[in-house]
């Protein structure tokens, strides 16, 4: 096994043990990313020099008996995550030449726990979208097969993790952003509580919604660097103060006492069969493992698709408003057609008149969804539902199609905007060899028990065969 | 035809936070190089957050209490969404349908209650400079106003002169002294004002029809001026049987006048929305109390009590009480004179009528000073006897005035008999020797 190809756990192992040195890990990445690039487009900027000055300055603490959660760990960051003296472009040309003075919280966080920073990965300009096609710098192009989309809009994250061109990565969604592209990629991604990892920083998008969290190989991965994002940050005023667990000790639980919820409104007309079936087979060896299955009825999550569409795009028509050509390099006319069509839909809902009708109707709907999950959540602990409804779409998709992100997400979109916690974890493959993912959603701050379920998937599934299958590049 | 004017009022207060409303920036922009007090937040830059600053919420709060504001336990703020190069996000962070206070109301001494339609908060933006650089003609930006925290106070259209939007203006800067939130200084545009004004016929109910706003004023007399020039455009355009212009005009100082700006066609739209980067803010009733505590007494009641307590009359009170710091003072100095035996009266008079720099000289000083002048020296009973019969007898004329019952000729019989003295002596003294020798 080559050592980009470890797990971050045994990334981190091995530095322990001296087995390997960062510098080792990271030029084994550094190698990856320079081999499989043309290929995939993983990467907006790839930060070579600096990633090996870091890892030597690691290496060194290592030596010196320093202890970090994350020390020596090579990891990619989504570019829309701000990053001291290193462009960040959110994969827009409007940005192309802006290097922000600061670092975002979590890239600021990161670092102290001891990270490497391989380099910036490719979205959908202003993540605005799910395919990662609108990327001013070109589309991501998925590991299992190039001719496929990574989905989006953290696809370059999602895509350099499955190509073990890093050993995790960080992602950002604000519905599906980080879920949907793990899912299309067949790697972990975990859509934190809104509130629970702090937002400054990083380029808003839609500002009530925007969750940054981990995509990686496992979910004990996750789990760790979850421990690093978490937690109340002062320049944040959305983030909780609540107390941050130590996920990644809590991992195991008796899962005779987990109940999952299953709703019938997740299984949607034309989802994809392969996807339908991996889920449910999922499911019944969670049972057999001992969980206890519910039926619950939920909202048809069509209707969370008219309320994050208003909210999402009328914040976003404010959020881009600074971009105004005198600032930033470029003018507005670099801003591509996904973000013009957004700008105008938001200025049209919040346009007077328009207001109580359009974004003020979507939010009293967005508190009827939110109530939902709240009655479900009496019941039971998780619920469980595909993440996507299809697998991986060919390069291209997205064209003519406006509303692509939404149809995509839409089985995410409900507990989005109810500011859920969720993960998305791969359940299998299809026979064509693409990824299947399935979502476990658990209620705000219910990272514990979303990581504790996933653990349990992962861990009665471990002998499978499909487990031991790589992206062939 | 007889117009009556309705005048509403518009006051931008900028608070004297030490940081600015939404970042930890020093706020103390004035004079300063420029663009020096910056950081991601008030830059606007990509993914910065806004945090409000709690002081600059709880003063607001307190201007509110002031102006007699009822204060909703929900608030929160909004994004006002419009385009100008010195607005560093595109929107400015203000508060839209749920501001911090609301229905309060001054009173003016002709006893007219003028409504406070609202208080709320929002951040200033930044300062656009033109400047020729290198002979091209530019407009540079500085940042270090952008942020700092600015109340806005709103008045029904109760106003009817320019005297009262003064008397008004005044008694606002006043409170916002005595609550220690402001310098409210003019000239360094921590007040800014927006009369907005309009005409109706006599007799007739109702707001008119149009209305026409004067913005960025930065002097209580150009508010009076540019609203009396107003009112007598207003009332000439009517006169001709037309209707004034809905527009914004600008103050022109060098004659007094107002200039149109710009035309509104129709209310901008700002496409207010909640700013979703802060929570709203929920007040816990305990909260609300302990600001209403921290309210000193405002000028109104102080200058009552003044008159009352310490029997100085109407106009002393006024003066004592113009700035909190006199008033203080004045107090202190009441109460180191006391064990003095020296009156509030004494005090009062000593220190209006001789000007005293009350930052330069400490109460206990200012006692010993009236001390020192009011110091008598003494004189002997036989001296005094023997001066006073020769003031008697020089002064005929006065002692029949006197003893016809002008009471006053007895000050000019103690006047002379000090000349002849020659020494400060306790006059109270004088006047019973010779009161004595009258009877």
């Amino acid at each position: 096994m080559k050592l980009n190809q470890l797990t971050l756990k045994q990334a981190k192992e091995g530095l322990r043990k001296k087995e390997f040195s960062s510098l080792e890990l990271t030029n084994a990445c550094l190698e990856e990313i320079k081999r499989l690039e043309p290929k995939l487009n993983s990467f907006v900027t790839v930060t070579e020099e600096t990633a090996i000055e870091d890892a030597k300055k690691a290496d060194k603490a290592i030596a010196d008996g320093v202890d970090l959660p994350l020390l020596g760990i090579p990891l990619s960051v989504k570019d829309n995550f701000s990053t001291k003296d290193v462009r960040t472009t959110a994969s827009s040309k409007v940005l192309n030449e802006y290097i922000p003075p600061f670092d975002s919280t979590v890239v600021e966080r990161l670092k102290n726990a001891g990270m490497v920073l391989l380099g910036k990965t490719n979205m959908d300009a202003w993540a605005h979208g799910s395919s990662t096609e609108t990327s001013d710098f070109g589309p991501s192009k998925n590991p299992w097969d190039t001719k496929r989309l990574t989905g989006g809009s953290s696809g370059g994250s999602a895509g350099s993790v499955a190509a073990d061109q890093t050993i995790a990565a960080i992602g950002s969604e604000t519905a599906g952003s980080i879920r949907q592209p793990a899912s299309w990629c067949g790697v972990v991604g975990l859509k934190p509580t809104y509130g629970r990892v702090s937002r400054y920083g990083v380029i808003a998008m839609g500002s009530s919604l925007d969750s940054p969290g981990p995509i990686t190989k496992t979910v004990e991965d996750s789990a760790v660097i979850l421990e690093v994002l978490a937690g109340k940050d002062e320049l944040d005023a959305t983030t909780s103060p609540k107390p941050v667990t130590d996920y990644s000790k809590q991992l195991k639980r008796d899962i005779k006492t987990l109940r999952i919820g299953i709703s019938n409104e997740y299984f949607i007309t034309g989802i994809d069969k392969e996807v339908e079936e991996k889920v449910k087979e999922a499911i019944k060896k969670l049972e057999e493992a001992g969980a206890k299955i519910e039926n619950i009825k939920l909202f048809d999550p069509k209707y969370a698709i008219d309320v994050y569409t208003i909210i999402q795009r009328s914040e976003v028509s404010s959020n881009l408003a600074r971009y105004d050509g005198i600032r930033y390099g470029n003018t507005r006319e670099y801003f591509g057609e996904e973000a013009k069509r957004r700008i105008m839909f938001g200025t049209y809902a919040l346009s007077s008149g328009y207001y109580d009708q359009y974004y003020n109707k979507a939010q009293q709907v967005r508190t009827v969804i939110i109530d939902d999950f709240k009655k479900a959540f009496e019941k039971v602990d998780v619920i469980i539902a595909p993440t996507s409804p299809s697998l991986a779409l060919p390069v291209g998709s997205t064209k003519d199609t406006s509303m692509f992100g939404e149809i995509a997400d839409v089985l995410v979109e409900p507990s989005s905007i109810a500011g859920l916690s969720g993960i998305n974890i791969p359940v299998g493959l299809s026979k064509s060899g693409l990824p299947i993912g399935m979502q476990i959603i658990a209620p705000q701050f219910g990272e514990e028990v979303v990581l504790s379920t996933a653990f349990e998937f992962e861990s009665i599934t471990k002998g499978e065969d499909w487990r031991r299958l790589k992206p062939q590049l | 035809m007889k117009y009556k004017a309705i005048i509403g009022l518009e006051v931008h207060v900028e608070l004297k936070t030490n940081s600015k409303m939404f970042c930890s920036c020093s706020a103390d922009y004035f004079g300063q190089e420029p663009n020096t007090h910056t950081c991601p937040v008030c830059l606007g830059l990509p993914g910065a957050l806004p945090v409000p600053n709690k002081k600059a919420i709880e003063w607001c709060v307190k201007i509110g209490m002031a102006l007699n504001c009822d204060t909703p336990l929900f608030s929160k703020f909004d994004r006002k969404n419009y385009f100008y190069p010195d607005l560093a996000k595109g929107y400015q962070i203000s508060q839209y349908d749920k501001p911090f206070c609301i229905n309060g109301h001054m009173t003016l001494s002709n006893g007219k209650k003028i409504g406070i339609r609202r208080v709320h908060m929002e951040e200033d933006t930044g300062k656009l400079i033109h400047e020729t650089v290198d002979g091209i003609k530019v407009t540079l930006i500085d940042f270090n106003r952008s942020g700092v925290p600015l109340v806005e106070i709103v008045t029904e259209p109760d106003f009817e002169t320019a005297e009262e939007v003064k008397e008004y203006l005044q008694k606002l800067q006043q409170i916002v002294r005595y609550l220690g939130v402001s310098n409210a200084d003019m000239e360094k545009g921590n007040m800014r004002l927006e009369p907005n004004i309009s005409l109706r016929k006599e007799g007739q109910d109702g707001l008119p029809n149009y209305k026409v706003e004067v913005k960025n004023i930065n002097s209580f007399s150009f508010v009076g001026k540019a609203i009396d020039y107003e009112i007598k455009r207003h009332e000439e355009i009517l006169e001709s049987g037309k209707t004034p212009t809905q527009e914004t005009r600008g103050f022109v100082e060098k004659n007094s006048s107002t200039v149109s700006q710009r035309i509104k066609e129709e209310a901008s739209d700002y496409r207010y929305f909640p700013e979703p980067d802060i929570p709203p803010i929920r007040w816990a009733d305990r909260e609300i109390s302990k600001l209403k505590s921290q309210i000193p007494e405002l000028p109104d009641e102080k200058l009552k009590r003044f008159i009352k307590d310490y029997a100085v009359t109407e106009y002393d009170a006024s003066i004592l009480t113009k700035a909190i710091e006199m008033a203080d003072y004045f107090e202190e100095a009441v109460k180191i004179g006391k064990s003095n035996n020296l009156n509030a009266k004494q005090i009062a008079n000593f220190i209006i009528n001789r000007k005293q720099d009350i930052n330069n000289i400490l109460p206990a000083k200012l006692i010993e000073n009236i001390l020192e002048a009011t110091k008598t020296e003494k004189v002997s009973e036989t001296e005094l006897e023997k001066i006073a019969n020769e003031v008697l007898s020089k002064n005929p004329q006065a002692i029949l005035d006197y003893k016809n019952g002008k009471e006053n000729a007895i000050m000019f019989l103690i006047g002379q008999v000090m000349r002849q003295i020659g020494k400060k002596i306790d006059a109270e003294q004088i006047k019973a020797v010779l009161t004595a020798k009258l009877k």
